[in-house]
C-alpha cells in the first residue's frame, strides 16, 4: 500500500510495551488499558523510572507485557506493596494495575487505607463487573440482575447485596488527590481515559497524593457476547450504574492542560 | 486533496476481535478470511481504498497491532506567486 509519496507516522506500538503477545481474550479492553498506560509513560518519559505492581486476576501477567520494572503482589495487596516501594524509592514512579476482584473484594482494605494515608501512588483500576480469570463469577461490582457463573439467575440484591462504587467512596478520602472514573467503550471515551491516566501520573509526579483511575472494561468471554456487543453493554448497562466523572481532582491538576 | 494513508497490521498481535472493523469511520477495514495468524485468528486488513490515516483503529486496538501512516499532502503554491 506504500507509495513514493512522503508519509508521516500517525501511530505505532508504544516502546513501554514489550514485544510479548498478551494472553487476553480477543477484544478484551485490558489490552486497551495497558496500551494507554504504556503510551502515557512514553509521553511523560517515565519508562526508565516507572515501577509497576501487578495484581492477581486476568492482569496477573502484566509484568510480561510492559517494558519496565514490575513486581507481582499477593492477591489484593498491590497498594500495600506500592506503598513500600514508593516510600523506599520516592524518586520512582510507582503504579498498580488492578481488577475489580483484586481491588474491590480481597484488596478493599489495602486500597482504602492507601488512599486514606494519601500514599503518593497511581492506581489503574479495571472494572469489568466480573471475576474474569477464574471463570466469570460474581464480583463486588456485578450489576443487579447480571448473570454470572455464581449467580446464574442474575445477581439477587436480597441475597448478594448491591455493587460497590469504588471511585465515589475513595473520593471522600482526604488523602486522595485524583479520583476519576472513565470508560473504554468507544474511541472518544478511550481518548478521555488516556487523559485521565495522564493526570493520574501527573498527580504522582507533583506529589499531590493518592491517584486512581477507574476504567469501565469489558469481558466478552465471561459476559458471553462478542467484543463489540461487550462495548455496547458497557455503554448501555455499566455507565448508568457506574456514572463517569471526575470525583476528586486536586486544583493544581484541574488547571493542567494535557 | 483528501487525506490519505494506510495501516499495517502485525499478525503476531492481531486477534481478529473486530473492534477496529466497527470503529473505522471509513469502513475500509475487514477481517482477512483467507489468512490465519500464528494464534489462529483471521487478521484485520485494509479491504478497500479510502483510508485517511486517522488512527481511530489504533485507538481501539487492544493489542497494539496496528501501525498507522498518513501521506504528507503537498500544499500548492498560490498561482500568483509562480511566474
Amino acid at each position: 500500500m506504500t507509495t513514493s509519496q512522503p508519509a508521516t507516522l500517525v501511530y505505532q506500538r508504544p516502546t513501554s510495551f514489550s514485544e510479548a503477545t498478551t494472553h487476553y481474550c480477543p477484544g478484551c479492553t485490558h489490552g486497551i488499558a495497558h496500551r494507554l498506560v504504556a503510551e502515557v509513560l512514553d509521553e511523560m518519559g517515565l519508562r526508565e523510572k516507572a515501577i509497576g505492581v501487578a495484581p492477581v486476576g486476568c492482569a496477573v501477567f502484566a509484568y510480561n507485557y510492559f517494558n519496565l520494572d514490575f513486581v507481582e503482589a499477593a492477591h489484593g495487596r498491590a497498594p500495600a506493596m506500592a506503598t513500600g516501594i514508593k516510600r523506599v524509592l520516592p524518586e520512582n514512579t510507582v503504579f498498580t494495575y488492578q481488577g475489580d476482584g483484586d481491588l474491590a473484594s480481597i484488596g478493599m482494605a489495602e486500597i482504602m487505607h492507601a488512599a486514606a494515608r494519601g500514599e503518593n501512588i497511581t492506581v489503574i483500576f479495571a472494572n469489568n463487573a466480573i471475576y474474569g480469570m477464574t471463570g466469570g463469577q460474581m464480583a463486588p461490582t456485578t450489576l443487579p440482575g447480571m448473570k454470572t457463573t455464581s449467580s446464574p439467575y442474575g445477581r439477587d440484591v436480597e441475597l448478594a447485596g448491591y455493587p460497590i462504587r469504588v471511585s465515589e467512596m475513595l473520593a471522600t478520602m482526604e488523602g486522595a488527590g485524583y479520583v476519576v472514573r472513565a470508560s473504554l467503550h468507544d474511541p472518544a471515551h478511550i481518548r478521555k481515559a488516556k487523559k485521565a491516566i495522564r493526570r493520574a501520573f501527573e498527580t504522582q509526579e507533583r506529589g499531590l497524593g493518592f491517584a486512581m483511575v477507574e476504567l469501565l472494561s469489558s469481558c466478552p468471554t465471561n459476559w458471553k457476547v462478542t467484543p463489540n456487543e461487550a462495548l455496547e453493554f458497557i455503554a448501555k448497562q455499566m455507565v448508568p450504574a457506574f456514572p463517569l466523572g471526575d470525583f476528586k481532582v486536586h486544583p493544581e491538576i484541574a488547571k493542567l492542560r494535557v | 486533496m483528501p487525506a490519505s494513508g494506510w495501516i499495517e497490521v502485525d499478525e503476531l498481535y492481531c486477534k481478529g476481535c473486530e473492534l477496529c472493523v466497527t470503529a473505522c469511520p471509513k469502513e475500509v477495514i475487514a477481517l482477512d478470511m483467507d489468512r490465519l495468524t500464528p494464534k489462529g485468528y483471521h487478521p484485520a486488513h485494509l479491504a478497500a481504498e479510502g483510508c485517511t490515516g486517522c488512527g481511530i483503529c489504533a485507538v481501539v486496538c487492544p493489542d497494539a497491532a496496528l501501525t498507522v501512516y498518513r501521506h504528507v499532502t503537498q500544499r500548492k503554491q498560490p498561482s500568483s506567486l509562480v511566474h
